[in-house]
């Protein structure tokens, strides 16, 4: 990173997250403990805080990235000032009561369960039970004709393929046929952006973005359920919760990264793609990067706010806001910064919302030499390798509609990088001496190339993740420590009043009864309490024994 | 109001405007600083309420355990129990570290396994034990009568009417809740009777896949094994045994680990969709591309594997062998003849048969591979005559002589072997070829399967001893078609020549991959290997494996492996993983789960004969195995039905059988013991007089049916009973949809009897545990509710990596479901009480084949069967089983099923060949467990509880106690000589100790021992064989050597001693007629089952988290011109249909299938979202209700080396690949 020649604004931390979707291989398990984890509720069952889509693919929910409908983000307008896409202030509020911007069920899906019971308790009939689908939204009978994966594993045909947004904006036909197959993965989760819509479009102020680590959420007690975050999150990772009426959000885990652990997502990711880091970056600069006329400069000019923990400078400025040692020497080990600045292999997902998003994306490699071949060239010769990373099966304007606003150029120097890292690493493997010309050939050197390697490949976890556990923001530093344990405090941990040390256990609320409402599962259960049915009846309720 | 646009617009700039003016007001007005261009203001004033997500997220433990499913995963959890409920999962990352230098093991899972929690409380959980309401009725009234649980069992099974009432209502509902003492009784007394009236062979288990819960699995087979019912195996049922491998390697499977895959330079993914099916393991092939590696994927559809791949080749299904023999026409041309690789050959000289001596036969003026040549043929070594005939010969190229090597299979069991069974060339320099500058050779006809007729090409040839004798290596040369100066022969010109196998232009014309694309391929591999002394590895999996041909397809992979010397070398080699989970510690699981310690020997029968006789499916079957020959072949199988083939085989003493003979086994026992015979002689006897008669040969006879099937960690029915229709229909008495017609009288099979009638209904009791719905339990007539991996202790291990964990208990089995533990010491308490007075100690005639790695696999020397019914001698152990009576107490089965008895200590036990015994483990035990008070098992150390039998099941095994690794050491370093270099390996591993206790606190490293052919330690992967190349140690097989070439007659018979491409089978003349109509509106296509992204077999497939990340019920995947033909959009429900059944499901239309070939991913069950079929107007099928049984004859061999049975080593497969059907658009209205 080059040093700073002007002076340092105000300087944040953020939490932000590389996925290498080079390594992703689309199993959705980070999908699945994410939702166990946080939205296998009553009012969340559509909710996916992390969801995995098949590119091409129209996503989840259909067709999110088509601004022109659903008008998230940011736009400029004719003065070259940001305002949000949906409009300003005044039609926004004009549209509170009827806001045709928002995404409707079928847009999700409706989710859906199954007659279960039927396959223990049919009385004997004439066929085998099977359970037929439920809504899980009227406890009718369904038809499901549409999920939140609905595209996996390019499933639909080119017909339903074909309505991707990313791939309608590109200028070149894509064949989307059986010989020219291509896919990849794209896991995503809210953005935790620098620059976040949401925040800016609510009307009660609910949203939030906190100041020690850049985290994004909803205050759940001054939300009124205006819904204006879903429009205007270009990404659609705010949901609206249809029990309590409220927003909610991937919350990057945030009780787990306080305590220095990875989010959910990130820990259980086996494809291991998933890095968490902190990245100090100029706050007062974030809005003049937003703002850039063209898109395409959006990339570089999110790089421009970034700031290098090892300048003396941003040491002092990070002192100053308030921003603990522990974080700024993070900030220094920060896989989330090398991969992004370093060596530039991570992009930012869709600049062109002008959110400055904090989740980065390095993009999928494979397969070049297929296409190598198949054109007469030797796919191992690293010469040969660079002059075709435009061959790529998959097509690299389609990966610049994604993370660069269009633009080749930024996606075809990560990809060269990783085609260089695997060509010198070949050598190395097959115990060939190391040609420092293919690190110089993309930029890099013999060193760095295969310190970028320790850290795609090796991926251990402390590298993986460099998280400082949380810190108070203004904490009165000067306080009284107090000469006892930090526990005995009223109201600390394990400090009970004497009526509650024997309360009865907390009833699961809003779970009405009858009907589908009424089974067990924990898809109604709050997270407090025992639900009723989750446990055996005690006493004679249990029948025979 | 209509408002225009533009005052719209100038309204909304307006007020745009006063909003800012508003906020720099308000911005003033508060404390709070903001950034210069008042985007963003920073405010540390006011509270927020976010206890919502921290309340979530607190609990308050979190536990350890794993997921007991038959996948490879084996991945350690935490499971978090808040309130006492179990909320969700996330992975453990605390596993052994794998090295400093590559990607660690952490933090294995898959969506499945995350999705696991939710069947703890789903509704789909089986709370309580039920009953079939009908039988129940039946039950209570007869119980009530007569007073007594057996006869009222005894009464309505032998009731024509009661049983045909309770059978045909099996799977249609009706089950009733009952108590647990109940259930118990019902079942005990069905044991019992079934025991009394037809002999304990007629009961049987079903728990597949050990590895994956092995204390459940010991449990329930212990108790089996105790009562002399037999556990059918499951591996070659589930055609996941790679039949190959025993051929090959004369070994089950042994594969490396995942973590192995980073050593690999060069990756093939063949049929193997790692990041579905190895979810956990996939990261390593992500990862090593970083290193360097290329990936090459070989699959038919664009499968997620191939988002990795530098290169995809996709042949037709099915021709994968095709590719394989391609490639290996390439190396052999410019490895071996135009070029001689120094490694190769070196090591094909030392490891592989090639350079072992054949005799040629003459056949049409013209040759046939024969016989090995063998120290016997040739009369060497005559001071012992019958290891001779095990003894295969070489060419010493030094002394021009043929010579006998060590480490041949009559080196392994002789005295005279004892030192010599060992890899060392001992100064002979073998002749690989006889090929020399301005030689010739003879005509040889070799087989090919895609023309009806021969090849004839040349090999060098030596007259040795009056013969004409070649090596396995000319002759495998001219199986593939590589010419070489002066033979004769029609050999291919080119590359390029279509004409003749196994050009890569020949190999286009079958499988549709450009030439050039299997010419780079080939000479990447080879060069690669050469380079890096064998890392390259091939990734195989069931996309190649689950077809009838399997072992051709994975002998012509292999083929490229030995070749270039990759077998045996971390990084290298093939990996295997198809249903393959290894029992790390196998010496104690194999003794505890078999009962070896109390009664010996078992009873084990091979799955696929077994159902393919029990449910009727061989009447179907209307194919001459004669049709299978090669035009090389005898004739040998002309006229000759499957099922005649599997009676042949099972009365040879190659496969087991059960029942085994038309007579209760207890009446032959007693009435052996009666006559004061060795029981073989006796039996011989009888069998030679006609008195005794074998059940194969009257599978509908009622006395020769199965009565009772208790099925526990498996969905039997829904998952793998292929032919499902005919387990419905004759196994189960239930409902089914299949329209197939049987065999014609010209068809069937001259030595079984055929019934006019066929039976429906032949089983009396379905047991079913199971913690949720599946097919079998809907069919099962009591269905007891199991503990979930969430509620028990147990352990895992798999072959994906070197460690063992444990299952541990967030929650004790909530409402009445108890561990499967539990459950069988409650049945074998209730059925031992019941005994009493009706079965007391009785003597058991039991019938054991010919077994690999026993002695007993030197039956039947040169591989030639001397069928005693043509008039050969009866002699068991040779042309019979081995017979063994064995004394059953059966009243004390319940006191020997909770205790560790004494022959493993007196006898020693037996893995593998090597015997250990574990005298010091016994004592520790009864230190550690306590020993029962009194009894029939008094002084005896407990296994009561299933920690207990955890812990039995560590010390007893060598890799988790280095004593007893190192004790079976020593037993090696005896017999393979002290050159071995066993000595140091066992001093390296004694010391090693893992308890129970470690396996709960994280998942531990285990050590090397005899159990496997690879070697572990901290500092390096495991791969197979290393122990066999490392340490000269021979592998299981005739010649010690890794086989090309097998003699065996069947083999020559099939045309498959050496590799060889055969394509699928021809479904038209072998699927047999029915009324399917195939018109303008259906396309006839390929039928696959691959493994699905939202199942594990059956498990998840029904979850609900799964379902709303699938497509929400069965879904057959087609490609984009298939839906076009017959009017299909995607999600539009279709109808698959053959002969055997029915399957509707959704469409799942996309460019990533190819044409011609449909996918029904592997298990869609009934259970969720499966309406009514419009062909039958019946619940449509599973999966497997398109498929049926097909035998292949050279999977009965039996007594030859390393083609003998063992349990789960050595049996036909249930393979179904090969299936074709019909798809249509069906009505869009939909009845459930």
């Amino acid at each position: 990173m080059p040093r700073r020649t002007t002076s340092v604004g105000r300087c944040m931390a953020q939490v932000a997250m590389v996925m290498n979707l080079d390594k992703c291989i689309g199993c959705h398990t980070c999908s699945v403990t994410c939702k166990q984890t946080w939205t296998n509720r009553q009012g969340t069952e559509y909710a996916w805080f992390n969801n995995v889509e098949t590119r091409p693919g129209q996503g989840y929910p259909r067709g999110h990235e088509d601004q022109d409908k659903w008008k998230g983000g940011w736009r400029l307008d004719g003065r070259g000032r940001l305002v949000p896409r949906s409009g300003g202030r005044a039609r926004r509020l004009a549209r509170l009561f009827a806001n045709p911007e928002l995404p409707s069920l079928d847009d999700y899906y409706e989710p859906w369960t199954y007659d279960y019971e039927t396959l223990i308790s049919a009385p004997l009939g004439e066929d085998l039970p099977t359970a037929r689908p439920r809504s899980l939204i009227d406890g009718r009978p369904t038809a499901v004709t549409w999920g939140p994966n609905w595209d996996d594993d390019l499933g639909g045909g080119p017909e339903h393929l074909a309505g991707d947004p990313v791939l309608r904006r590109m200028n070149d036909q894509v064949a989307l046929e059986y010989e020219q197959a291509f896919m990849f993965y794209l896991p995503r989760i809210c953005e935790h952006c620098l620059n976040p819509s949401c925040v800016a479009v609510c009307p009660s102020g609910a949203l939030y973005k906190r100041i020690e680590d850049g985290i994004v959420l909803v205050d759940q007690d001054r939300c009124r359920g205006w819904r204006m975050c879903v429009s205007g999150c270009p990404y659609k990772k705010v949901y609206f919760n249809h029990s309590t009426g409220k927003a909610e959000k991937c919350t990057l885990c945030y009780p787990r990264i306080e305590a220095g652990e990875p989010t959910v997502c990130s820990e259980t990711c086996v494809g291991r793609l998933r890095y968490l880091g902190v990245l100090l970056y100029d706050a007062d600069k974030a809005g003049e990067a937003a703002a850039v006329p063209d898109e395409r400069d959006l990339y570089e000019a999110q790089l421009d706010c970034f700031l290098d923990p090892d300048d003396p400078e941003v040491v002092r400025a990070a002192e100053e806001s308030g921003i603990p040692h522990d974080w700024i020497t993070a900030a220094r080990h920060s896989p989330v910064r090398d991969l992004i600045t370093r060596y530039r292999v991570a992009l930012p997902l869709h600049p062109e919302y002008r959110t400055l998003p904090m989740v980065w994306y390095v993009p999928p490699l494979s397969p070049v030499v297929d296409a190598l071949t198949r054109s007469g060239h030797d796919g191992e010769d690293p010469a040969n390798l660079f002059g075709a990373i435009d061959t790529l099966r998959i097509p690299l304007d389609y990966l610049a509609g994604l993370f660069t606003a269009g633009d080749p150029a930024p996606v075809e120097a990560a990809l060269c990088r990783l085609a260089a890292m695997r060509a010198h690493m070949r050598r190395i493997n097959l115990g060939e001496e190391r040609n420092p010309d293919i690190a110089r050939g993309v930029g890099m050197d013999e060193h760095s190339i295969e310190a970028m390697y320790r850290l795609l490949a090796l991926a251990k976890y402390e590298e993986r993740y460099v998280i400082p556990t949380g810190y108070a923001v203004d904490a009165d530093r000067d306080a009284d420590p107090g000469d006892g344990c930090s526990l005995e405090g009223h109201g600390g941990p394990g400090m009970y009043d004497a009526d509650a040390f024997h309360a009865p256990p907390v009833a699961a609320a809003g779970a009405p009864k009858g009907g589908l409402r009424d089974r067990i599962n924990l898809l109604n259960w709050n997270g407090r309490g025992r639900p009723q049915g989750l446990f055996p009846p005690r006493g004679d309720e249990g029948g025979n024994r | 109001m209509v408002v225009r646009r533009g005052t719209r617009k100038e309204a909304e700039r307006v007020a745009a405007v006063a909003a800012e003016q508003l906020l720099r007001i308000g911005t003033s007005l508060r404390t709070s600083p903001t950034t210069p261009d008042l985007r963003a203001v920073y405010r540390t004033d006011q509270s927020v309420n976010d206890t919502p997500y921290r309340e979530r997220w607190a609990h308050d433990r979190v536990v350890r355990s794993t997921h007991g499913v038959n996948c490879t995963g084996s991945c350690s959890w935490k499971v978090y129990v808040k309130d006492g409920v179990i909320t969700w999962e996330t992975q453990e990352t605390d596993y052994p570290s794998v090295g400093p230098d590559r990607p660690e093991y952490e933090p294995r899972g898959c969506p499945r396994g995350a999705s696991f929690s939710w069947y703890t409380y789903s509704p789909t959980r089986v709370r309580y034990p039920h009953a079939r309401g009908v039988l129940l009725e039946l039950y209570r009234e007869a119980r009530q009568r007569l007073g007594d649980p057996v006869a009222a069992w005894a009464e309505i099974t032998g009731d024509p009417d009661k049983r045909l009432r309770y059978q045909s209502a099996r799977g249609k509902g009706g089950l009733v809740r009952i108590g647990w003492d109940e259930a118990l009784e019902i079942a005990a007394a069905a044991h019992v009777h079934t025991i009394a009236a037809y002999g304990p062979d007629r009961v049987a288990g079903f728990s597949p896949i050990p590895a994956m819960s092995m204390a459940s699995h010991a449990v329930g087979a212990r108790f089996m094994s105790l009562i002399g019912a037999p556990m059918v195996s499951f591996y070659d049922w589930y055609a996941d045994l790679p039949i190959a491998s025993p051929q090959v390697f004369g070994d089950q499977t042994d594969v490396p680990e995942s973590g192995d895959w980073w050593d690999a330079a060069y990756l093939m993914l063949w049929g193997s969709n790692v990041p579905v099916t190895r979810t956990p393991d996939a990261h390593w092939m992500a990862e090593a591309r970083y290193r360097g590696q290329k990936v090459v994927v070989v699959s038919p559809d664009y499968a997620d594997a191939t988002k990795f791949a530098d290169e995809w080749l996709h042949p037709h299904p099915g021709t994968d062998g095709a590719v394989a023999m391609a490639m290996g026409h390439v190396i052999l041309t410019e490895c071996f003849v135009r070029r001689q690789v120094p490694y190769f050959v070196e090591y094909v000289k030392q490891f592989t048969d090639l350079p072992f001596l054949v005799e040629l036969d003459e056949r049409d003026g013209a040759f046939v591979p024969g016989k090995f040549v063998t120290a016997a043929t040739l009369g060497l070594e005559e001071d012992d005559a019958a290891a001779a005939a095990w003894k295969p010969v070489l060419l010493d190229a030094a002394s021009g002589r043929p010579v006998v090597p060590h480490g041949t299979l009559g080196d392994r069991w002789s005295k005279g072997g004892l030192g010599r069974w060992n890899l060392d060339l001992d100064g002979i320099e073998p002749a690989l070829t006889f090929h020399e500058a301005g030689g010739t050779g003879l005509p040889v006809l070799m087989p090919r399967f895609d023309t009806p007729d021969a090849v004839r090409c040349g090999v060098p040839v030596r007259e040795i001893g009056g013969r004409k004798v070649t090596t396995v290596f000319d002759l495998l040369l001219a199986q593939y078609g590589v010419a070489r100066p002066g033979l004769p022969g029609d050999w291919p010109a080119d590359y390029d020549d279509d004409a003749r196998p196994y050009t890569p232009a020949w190999q286009e014309t079958i499988t549709s991959v450009p030439a050039g694309a299997v010419v780079r391929a080939a000479r990447e591999f080879a060069h690669t290997a050469e380079q890096t002394r064998g890392r390259c590895m091939i990734v195989m999996g069931a996309g190649t494996n689950h077809w009838f041909h399997s072992d051709t397809i994975y002998r012509s992979f292999l083929t490229l492996l030995l070749l270039t010397g990759c077998q045996g070398v971390n990084g290298g080699g093939w990996a295997h993983y198809v249903g393959q989970e290894k029992v790390r510690p196998y010496a104690g699981w194999q003794q505890l789960q078999s009962a070896a310690d109390w009664v010996r020997p078992s009873r084990q029968v091979a799955g696929t004969p077994y159902w393919y006789l029990h449910t009727d499916q061989w009447r179907y079957d209307g194919q001459d195995t004669g049709t299978l020959a090669a035009p090389t072949g005898g004739g040998t199988f002309a006229g000759r039905h499957a099922a005649d083939l599997v009676a042949q085989s099972m009365r040879l003493g190659w496969m087991p059988a059960a029942p085994a003979f038309t007579a209760n086994p207890l009446d032959l026992g007693r009435r052996v013991h009666e006559s004061g015979h060795e029981p073989g002689e006796w039996a011989a006897a009888e069998l030679a007089a006609g008195r005794l008669a074998f059940a194969c040969e009257d599978p509908d006879d009622p006395a020769n049916w199965p009565r009772v099937l208790t099925v526990w960690r498996a969905n039997l029915i829904g998952s793998s009973a292929k032919g499902n229709e005919f387990f419905l229909r004759h196994l189960l008495g239930a409902s089914d949809n299949a329209r197939a017609e049987e065999a014609p009288d010209a068809g069937r099979p001259r030595d079984l009897a055929w019934h006019d009638e066929a039976p429906r209904g032949k089983l009396d009791l379905l047991l079913a545990l199971d913690f949720r719905m599946t097919s079998t339990t809907l069919m099962a007539d009591l269905v007891l509710p199991a503990a979930t991996w969430y509620e028990k202790h147990d352990l895992s291990s798999t072959d994906m990596h070197p460690y063992v964990h444990a299952f541990s208990p967030a929650i004790n089995p909530p409402w009445q479901a108890r561990t499967d533990f539990e459950v069988f010491h409650g049945l074998a308490t209730r059925f031992s009480e019941l005994a009493i007075g009706r079965l007391d100690t009785a003597y058991d005639l039991v019938a054991t084949p010919s077994q690999h790695d026993t002695p007993g696999e030197t039956a039947q020397p040169g591989g030639t069967p001397r069928d005693w019914r043509d008039g050969a001698p009866p002699e068991p152990g040779r042309n019979l089983p081995v017979f063994t009576v064995v004394e059953r107490d059966y009243p004390a089965v319940a006191a020997k099923l909770a205790a560790f008895g004494p022959l493993a200590e007196e006898h020693g036990m037996t893995v593998k060949g090597i015997t250990v015994h574990p005298a010091p483990e016994a004592r520790w035990l009864a230190e550690r467990c306590g020993t029962v008070d009194d009894g029939p098992a008094r002084g005896r150390p407990r296994l009561d509880t299933d920690v207990k039998m955890c812990e039995a099941i560590l010390a007893l095994s060598g890799t988790t106690n280095g004593r007893l690794a190192a004790e079976g050491f020593e037993r090696l370093a005896e017999r393979c000589g002290p050159g071995s270099g066993f000595a140091s390996l066992a001093e390296s591993v004694r010391e090693r100790r893992v308890v129970f206790s470690d396996t709960q606190n994280r998942p531990v490293q285990v050590g090397s021992s005899f159990e496997w052919s690879g070697k572990e330690a901290p500092d390096r992967r495991y791969a197979p064989f290393t122990v066999n190349t490392e340490h000269r140690k021979p592998w299981h097989t005739l010649t010690g050597r890794q086989h090309f070439y097998l003699d065996h007659d069947w083999m020559a018979e099939l045309g498959e001693q050496l590799p060889v491409y055969r394509p699928p089978l021809d479904q038209a003349a072998v699927q047999g007629s029915g009324p399917v109509e195939d018109d303008a509106r259906s396309v006839t296509v390929r039928y696959l089952t691959p493994h699905s992204k939202w199942s594990i077999h059956s498990e998840y497939q029904e979850n609900l988290l799964m379902q709303t990340l699938a497509r929400g019920g069965p879904v057959i995947w087609m490609s984009v011109a298939d839906a076009e033909a017959i009017g299909v959009a995607d999600n539009d429900w279709i109808e698959a249909v053959n002969p055997n059944g029915v399957v509707t499901a959704r469409a799942v239309v996309s460019h990533r299938m190819p044409a011609g070939t449909v996918f029904m991913h592997h298990v869609q069950e009934r259970l969720v979202n499966v309406p009514r079929t419009q062909a039958t107007g019946r619940r449509g099928g599973v999966h497997n209700a398109l498929t049926r049984l097909l035998i292949k004859p050279t999977h009965l061999i039996g007594g030859y080396g390393q083609l003998s049975f063992a349990p789960n080593y050595y049996g036909p497969t249930g393979n179904q690949r090969d299936a074709v059907t019909v798809i249509r658009r069906r009505t869009q209205h939909v009845e459930y």
